[in-house]
């Protein structure tokens, strides 16, 4: 589902290069669980935007769902951004001023996919619960909920990866436990996460954790699945 | 994203800032409203002179002789000439020869200083034929005009404008009474209905004609049996053209001269005279449209100001909608849309006004011509406000679309 082959990424901070990741290699199959892990400078954030395409990395190679994603425009990385990855913000980054309907709608408007949309909209609401607050405008809702609405728009589009970055972090601890139930339910159900924490107890959730420091990979181990939170 | 998705876009995001969003339209609305008005204004004026030209009759073509030349073939001023006859306007109005022509009568005239008792007026005399009335479009209001067999008899008497008649006679009936020109003793037997133009450089309804054949006896002395000017009736608006022609056939037959460059008199045609008013109001109205289009510069500008804040307002809105998979043309097409959308809407609400001024305002300033408003010009203001919101909103909407999804996703 996801290759990295020796991917690097050099940011300029001044006139100073700035090497945020310095060789990442990492293959991670469809349908796994997988937390990236790291303290703070440790190049999660680099990561997390090079796989979710916000970014491109300055050497190495990367395949997405059998498409090398460092080779594109603009305008193909919005496309793959639509089409095969779902994001999940710290901040939950609805629009503000869009319904929780509207906001779930809104990858599919710019996929120009407008058939059965709301319907579809709805859907992924229920998927999440949250089906009778759908006209509600975000401010009018927990953070729970709007990481939930989040949820659901980054599942509207069916895409191949779900890419969540540290997304308890802004979340109390049983609005955590509920999303975290929630990302482990999708993946049973099939879907790839990529999850990003710094949270030993986040990380817990998932079936692989992967180690940065220093743009590099220390280490990567398997692990039994947590079902609750320990704190 | 189809363009319905935009315009629901662009009306959520201008209702979310109202009060923002109504000064910036109204700067496109005082603009398009001034533009409205003031065109209007231009056009009336125009319409105005054109009527007033008009009154005078657009079927009619005037001869003038051309200038004289000295012994040493220097130019002198225009119509200085003597060159036209009484037989020419006998020739002219020969309909064998000129179908197109009603008739025709000749003109000789000057100042005259009237007097009646002890009250004195100065006033436009004009020598003319029994035909003045038609010819000119002058109706008599009292009595009558004078006859061909007055004309050929040189009888002393005029018919008198309504201008004149008020201020020579005052509220008295002036038919009958016999009153001084130039110190010569005339009968007056007529009085002109008003031709209601007044103002402007000429007032028609000052005036006292008399017979051309009196006023080159007792009024004109020593200046010979001329006539200064030929007034010809076309059979209709049209035919001035050809009437026109056909006039100068004949009289370069009669004055022997084979080369029309060398023609010893010049015809002026209301039409001339219609064109040359219509190209200097239109040079009015341009100037009025030109001055109430700055302010519409100034509105789109305004409109510029405002969709750059409103950008950097929702810079993270727009890093979201890209990490969700909006392209470029997405974003620009969504800003593009929302300052068409307020520019459009200030024009139409701009159309609005300027009509509602256009009514009000003639009737709080009398003297403003009535505004016309045509449909071209409704349309051009719209199209060109929405043009605005599309020029100006170019450069906010391509930041926007420029913007890089990670940085936009960062800003606070």
């Amino acid at each position: 589902m996801i290759t990295l082959e020796g991917i690097t990424k050099v940011y300029l901070a001044g006139e100073v290069e700035v090497a945020a990741l310095k060789g990442i290699s990492l293959h991670i199959p469809e349908g796994e669980f997988v937390a990236i892990m790291g303290p703070s400078g440790s190049g999660k954030s680099t990561l997390m935007n090079l796989i979710g395409c916000l970014d491109q990395p300055s050497s190495g190679r990367y395949i997405l769902d059998g498409y090398d994603v460092s080779a594109l425009t603009d305008d193909q990385l919005a496309w793959i951004r639509n089409r095969k990855i779902g994001f999940v913000f710290q901040s939950y980054n609805l629009i503000p001023r869009a319904s929780a309907v509207h906001n779930v709608e809104m990858p599919l408007i710019y996929a120009g996919d407008n058939q059965q949309r709301r319907e579809r909209a709805m859907a992924a609401l229920e998927s999440v619960g949250l089906l009778q607050r759908a006209s509600h405008l975000p401010n009018e809702l927990s953070g729970g909920q709007q990481q939930r609405v989040a949820v659901a728009r980054a599942l509207v589009t069916d895409p191949a990866i779900l890419l969540a970055d540290e997304p308890t972090g802004n979340l109390d601890s049983e609005s955590s436990l509920e999303i975290m139930k929630l990302l482990r339910e999708l993946n049973q159900q099939g879907r790839t996460i990529v999850l990003i924490t710094h949270e030993p107890d986040i990380a817990a959730f998932a079936q692989r954790v992967v180690r940065l420091r220093d743009g590099v990979i220390v280490s990567d181990e398997r692990q039994a699945v947590a079902t609750e939170m320990v704190r | 994203m189809s363009i319905l998705e935009g315009l629901r876009l662009a009306v959520n995001g201008l209702l979310s800032n109202r009060l923002r969003s109504a000064l910036t339209m109204l700067g496109i609305l005082i603009g398009v409203s001034a533009v409205i008005l003031l065109v209007g204004v231009g056009n009336g004026a125009s319409v105005a002179v054109q009527q007033q030209i008009q009154s005078l009759g657009s079927n009619l073509l005037t001869v003038f002789p051309s200038n004289a030349r000295s012994a040493g073939g220097v130019q002198q001023g225009f119509g200085t000439g003597s060159s036209l006859t009484l037989d020419d306007v006998k020739a002219i109005a020969n309909r064998q020869t000129s179908p197109d022509v009603v008739t025709a009568i000749p003109s000789a005239g000057g100042r005259a200083q009237l007097t009646y008792g002890n009250q004195n007026w100065n006033s436009t005399l004009t020598g003319t034929t029994q035909d003045f009335p038609s010819v000119r479009n002058y109706q008599v209001a009292t009595g009558q005009f004078f006859t061909s067999g007055e004309v050929d008899a040189s009888s002393k008497v005029a018919v008198i404008g309504p201008t004149v008649a008020t201020n020579l006679f005052g509220g008295a009936d002036p038919i009958g009474q016999v009153m001084k020109i130039n110190r010569q003793n005339f009968r007056v037997i007529g009085v002109f209905a008003p031709k209601g133009s007044s103002g402007g450089f000429n007032n028609q309804d000052d005036v006292v004609v008399v017979p051309i054949t009196s006023a080159w006896s007792y009024l004109l002395g020593g200046r010979g049996r001329n006539v200064q000017q030929i007034y010809v009736e076309a059979t209709s608006a049209e035919a001035t053209t050809a009437a026109s022609t056909e006039v100068t056939q004949v009289l370069l037959d009669r004055h022997h001269i084979s080369d029309p460059a060398q023609a010893d008199f010049q015809i002026l045609s209301q039409q001339d005279v219609l064109n040359s008013a219509a190209s200097t109001t239109g040079v009015l109205t341009l100037m009025l449209g030109a001055i109430a289009g700055i302010s519409l510069v100034v509105g789109g500008i305004g409109i510029m100001n405002i969709m750059l804040v409103t950008v950097t307002e929702r810079t993270r809105e727009i890093g979201i909608r890209k990490a969700i998979g909006a392209r470029r043309q997405d974003i620009l097409l969504q800003f593009l849309i929302e300052s068409m959308f307020l520019s459009g809407l200030g024009g139409a609400l701009g159309i609005l006004i300027g009509f509602g001024l256009a009514r009000v305002l003639p009737v709080v300033v009398s003297t403003l011509p009535t505004p016309v408003i045509s449909t071209p010009s409704v349309f051009m203001a719209f199209g060109i406000s929405v043009g605005i919101g599309l020029f100006f909103g170019l450069y906010p909407a391509n930041r926007a679309a420029r913007l890089r999804p990670i940085e936009a996703l960062r800003y606070e």
